[in-house]
């Protein structure tokens, strides 16, 4: 869940009251977000690096808000503002525009060569901006945020911000040769080929977790101006000519990546948030974007939409009785511009383009619960007639659980998963032998192989209680794996019994007599010629 | 007789003692050890109410080593001058002398002595006086006649920091006859046999009285493991509400039927390596039911059912991908999928197994835990339905304080997690998660389109946490285990009220 931090006294001016702490949690708690901790800038810095460090840093409190993970609307303080304030019914959802220039489009022409590494992107203009810091703070955090969350860390989507009045379109996103790339990247003083750029990141905490989705590609993505000024290589850096700064009036937007849908989704989200502070506000000045195809499309799409249903199925879903008219109301609470039309049943919805994550009823659904308060709905059991079963196999497991308790042994719950020492080497078998299935990414040997066999676990636990007095009697009832090419997924489980008796002197009668024990219990008598068990010496384990 | 002479004569002296007497006095008449004394006045007292025994301490002065040979010998300074002939003595002789260097300059500063620096052979020492007193010898020889207090406390003081005297803590009794004061004494009895009972014996022999609060001995007996104890509760819940047990002996899945099937897009971060513990052998799953896979695809795709879907190219590489399970949903949309094949019957369906998580470590986090799965699928069900089912569900843990926060779960919609109010913690803390599940998920199944299956769960673990004030959760889970805390570990009754609370490692 992203977590998103703001100002609290920045947030209640724009909110246009002040809250406590407790009430703002109770609204927030309402509305599906979690104040999940209040800060300040010194308080972070000396927790993670002491007292002396955070000396004379900002003592604003902050507000740090988890926010769903499907809410990119909610990602700066803007969104969380304009969803609460419709919420609260304080204002009206504002309208979304694009408007074609009066002079030249901005266009941004992409080349075949990125098909094969980032063949979309996407752009848009906000004309006549007007930043100040916090805004300017804001409008970077946001491009973070969505970084981090929707665009999977700079794999599907790279956003890139530059200041319009520094370049000259026509633009060309391409892809080269890494050592036919060279520009001044962002805060650095001279220019680097994208060699050595790869090179100089490597160190970068903040760059280098982005290095691999284009490190071993034979061609980088790039966009040039019409001078052959590098804007960016997505998704690594900026060039540092077009650089924003909190001057800036007219920024142009590039999103690039491997996922068209979500590259829209992030250019609507930002120009949605961010067009507020435009001279024309909620007014974003369109892109053009031709395609290797020739095809051309005008961005940002801030396409609304328009879904319709019917009240009875709103209230039958979350359990209420509504009118229409009052449905409408709590939808268009969330942002949901919604009315009652038709036979007077049914409610049209218009789902705005911040709102990319309503994609079927339910989510509408969801929404009208949300406003209505789910502490308010009226709880009831369904009637539902079932007569209830156990697995076999675990019922059987319940049994035998108890009576080896009653036996006197102490039940152990041990890991599932292990090393490949533990259930080959240690106990001298050949890993091969085990059929263990095996973990492509454990972070280490601890999580290799999921156990063939309980009983390393049980050899661990008495390792781990050697203090304990003796005898240690262990057992335990639980899963092991093996590969089994006659299942779906090409391994089973198996139900094991492991039985372990410790003590300074071998008494093997003992674990023996235990088996004996199982095995009456079990209803098996003993004895090859009845059809029983036997007991049988073998190599090995 | 009990224990020996010692005892006995202790009996014979208080029967005609006048009130009592003393344990170290006694040992004094007798010529034996006090320790001895002490002995028998114990042994007597075990006996019930014979006597009475008051501890007393005392304190007394006594002589050290070099106290006493002074009391004998006189001080260091009165045989220095006691050496001294009347013609004198070379100081370097005298110096030679055992009490020499003390006594030399003790007799000095008592002006008895005193030295020639100009004799011929060197310096010589000559009485001062014809006769001493020695005060020292005097006053330790008081001391040793037991007559200490008639000294002063300064001379006391003074003698103590010239190592010559010290003050000893004497620990004796005070022992007067008790209730059941007897000369003649039997020991009592501790146990109750056949032959007293068969021969009567019984009714005249005295009996030890029970120690009840000494502990009992405990029974040898093997226990169960605490969360199986209250995995074990859990089930019994669901069973009590008519819910039945899906299967989920399977650890390894697909990714299909962990994500994909569940409409959680190949995008999502809960797919990522970091997250998800991924299988090199056997890498991929061997086979798919294809008509569902192709249904799921194009919902993931393209929408349908009413719904956008994620506009994506969905791969089935990706689908194929095998893995440690991260949720037991998955097992819940196999049973789902299974009910769906045939004509629709309304079903609860539970399950508690274990999850795996490829995440970071830390003391409340593992990379397996078991999580806990209610599922109800019907026509007609809504929210309030939901809501309903987990204050039933809740109210048979002990928990019925609840409410409900907007949540986002790809595969649920409505969602909500559950908070419960914490008394120790005085918050609301998560106690669940939960939902119903989307039709993007259960449409393509096969399932009825006005059939709603409600939904949630929570981990096992955090909640036998709480119930056994364990911390650290390597001491619950895996091999660490404190042995000492599964065998101590109390019923598992979830709707009781709740213990004091437990130390850690109680041992």
């Amino acid at each position: 869940m992203p977590t998103v931090s703001v100002k609290r006294d920045l947030l209640f001016r724009a909110l246009g009251r002040t809250y406590t702490d407790e009430e703002f949690d109770e609204l927030c708690f309402e509305f599906g977000l979690e104040l999940d901790e209040i800060t300040s800038e010194k308080e972070i810095i000396s927790k993670e690096q002491g007292n002396e460090k955070a000396e004379g840093a900002s003592d604003v409190v902050l507000y740090k808000i988890d926010v769903p993970a499907n809410r990119y609307d909610l990602l700066c303080l803007e969104g969380l503002v304009r969803g609460l304030q419709v919420f609260k019914e304080r204002i009206k959802a504002p309208v979304y525009k694009r408007v074609t220039p009066n002079g030249e489009i901005q266009k941004l022409i992409i080349t075949e060569e990125t098909a094969r590494i980032r063949p979309y992107a996407v752009a848009a203009v906000l004309r006549n901006i007007k930043f100040t810091k916090d805004r300017y703070d804001s409008f970077i955090e946001l491009q973070e945020k969505l970084h981090q969350n929707i665009c999977r860390k700079r794999a599907l989507v790279a956003i890139g911000t530059h200041d319009l009045d520094t370049l000259s379109g026509p633009f060309t996103y391409t892809a080269k040769r890494p050592s036919d790339i060279k520009f001044k990247p962002l805060n650095k003083t001279k220019e680097y080929t994208a060699c050595e750029l790869m090179n100089i990141y490597k160190t970068d905490n903040h760059l280098k977790h982005y290095l691999h989705i284009i490190e071993n590609k034979p061609l980088f993505p790039v966009i040039y101006d019409s001078n052959g000024v590098v804007l960016s290589m997505p998704p690594i850096i900026n060039g540092n000519h077009s650089k924003i700064t909190v001057n800036t009036r007219n920024v142009f937007i590039e999103c690039t990546g491997t996922d068209f849908t979500k590259a829209k989704i992030v250019l609507d989200v930002i120009v949605t948030m961010f067009s507020e502070y435009c001279e024309n506000p909620f007014m974003v000045e369109a892109a053009e974007v031709v395609f290797p195809n020739g095809k051309s499309y005008i961005f940002p799409e801030l396409a609304y939409r328009k879904e319709i249903v019917r009240a009875d199925l709103i209230n039958k879903k979350v359990g209420i009785r509504e009118t229409p008219e009052n449905i409408a109301k709590l939808l268009t609470r969330m942002h949901l511009k919604s009315e009652v039309i038709g036979d007077g049943n049914q409610i049209e919805i218009e789902i705005p383009p911040t709102r990319a994550d309503v994609i079927h009823a339910c989510d509408i659904v969801e929404d009208a619960a949300i406003a209505y308060g789910y502490n308010n709905i009226q709880m009831a059991l369904p009637k539902t007639y079932t007569i209830a079963n156990q697995f076999p196999l675990n019922k059987l497991t319940e049994l035998l659980r108890y009576d080896m308790a009653a036996a006197g042994f102490t039940e152990a719950l041990t890991f599932a998963l292990c090393s490949q020492e533990d259930i080959a080497d240690k106990l001298g078998l050949d890993i091969s032998a085990t059929k263990a299935v095996h973990i492509s990414n454990p972070k280490t040997a601890e999580f290799q192989v999921a156990r063939t066999t309980l009983l390393p676990g049980l050899l661990k636990t008495i390792a781990a209680n050697r203090k304990m007095p003796l005898p240690l009697k262990l057992f335990e009832i639980s899963d092991i794996v093996v590969k089994d090419s006659s299942r779906d997924v090409g391994a089973r489980n198996y139900r094991h019994l492991c039985a372990v008796y410790y003590n300074k002197n071998p008494g093997f009668e003992i674990i023996h007599g235990l088996l004996d024990r199982i095995m009456q219990l079990l209803n098996v008598p003993p004895g090859e010629k009845k059809g029983g068990y036997v007991i049988k010496a073998s190599e090995g384990t | 007789m009990a224990d020996g002479p010692v005892a006995e004569v202790l009996l014979r002296q208080l029967a005609t003692a006048d009130g009592g007497l003393d344990s170290a006095e006694l040992a004094a008449k007798l010529g034996v050890e006090h320790q001895a004394v002490v002995g028998a006045v114990k042994s007597l007292q075990a006996l019930g109410e014979i006597i009475e025994a008051e501890l007393r301490s005392t304190k007394r002065w006594e002589l050290t080593a070099e106290g006493e040979e002074i009391a004998r010998e006189g001080s260091h300074e009165a045989r220095v001058f006691r050496s001294i002939p009347p013609e004198g003595l070379a100081q370097s002789e005298l110096m030679r002398l055992p009490s020499g260097k003390v006594g030399f300059s003790k007799a000095m500063s008592n002006k008895w002595i005193r030295v020639d620096k100009s004799a011929a052979d060197g310096p010589r020492v000559f009485r001062v006086v014809d006769s001493v007193e020695d005060e020292v010898q005097r006053r330790l020889q008081l001391v040793q006649g037991g007559q200490a207090e008639k000294l002063g406390e300064k001379e006391r003081s003074e003698l103590r920091k010239r190592k010559l005297l010290t003050e000893v803590t004497l620990k004796t009794y005070w022992v007067s006859k008790g209730s059941a004061f007897s000369t003649s004494i039997s020991k009592q009895e501790t146990e109750l046999s056949p032959e007293m009972i068969s021969s009567g014996s019984w009714r005249d022999r005295p009996f030890k009285p029970y120690n009840f609060l000494a502990h009992g001995v405990l029974p040898d007996s093997g226990h169960l493991h605490p969360l199986l104890k209250v995995r074990t509760q859990f089930r019994q819940i669901f069973l009590e509400m008519g819910f039945t047990e899906m299967p989920t002996d399977n650890f390894i899945e697909s990714s299909f039927w962990n994500f994909d099937a569940l409409f959680q897009p190949q995008q999502h971060p809960a797919r990522d390596q970091h997250d998800t513990f991924f299988l090199r052998d056997p890498a991929e799953a061997l086979q798919l039911p294809m008509d569902y896979v192709h249904r799921v695809k194009r919902t993931h795709s393209q929408g349908g059912y009413g719904s956008q879907g994620y506009k994506y190219n969905w791969k089935l590489e990706e689908a194929r991908k095998n893995l440690l399970r991260t949720h037991t949903t998955s097992a819940s949309a196999r049973a789902l999928y299974r009910l769906a094949q045939k004509p629709f019957t309304p079903a609860k369906y539970f399950s508690i197994d274990r999850v795996f998580r490829n995440e970071t470590l830390d003391a409340t986090h593992l990379a397996e835990f078991h999580q806990i799965e209610g599922v109800v699928a019907d026509h007609g069900l809504t929210l309030g339905h939901l809501m309903g089912v987990l204050r039933e569900f809740f109210t048979k843990l002990g928990i019925t304080q609840l409410r409900f926060k907007p949540a986002y779960n790809p595969y649920t919609e409505p969602s909500m997690e559950v908070f419960s109010y914490h008394q120790g913690l005085r918050k609301w803390v998560e106690v669940g998660n939960s939902g119903i599940f989307r039709p993007e998920m259960l449409l393509p199944m096969g399932l009825p389109e006005n059939v709603s299956v409600i939904a949630w769960g929570l981990s096992l673990e955090r909640p036998t946490m709480i119930k056994y004030g364990i911390n650290n959760i390597r001491e619950l889970v895996g091999h660490k285990v404190n042995l000492q805390m599964v065998y101590d570990s109390p019923l598992c009754r979830l709707d009781a009220e709740p213990g004091p609370p437990r130390t850690q490692g109680t041992a």
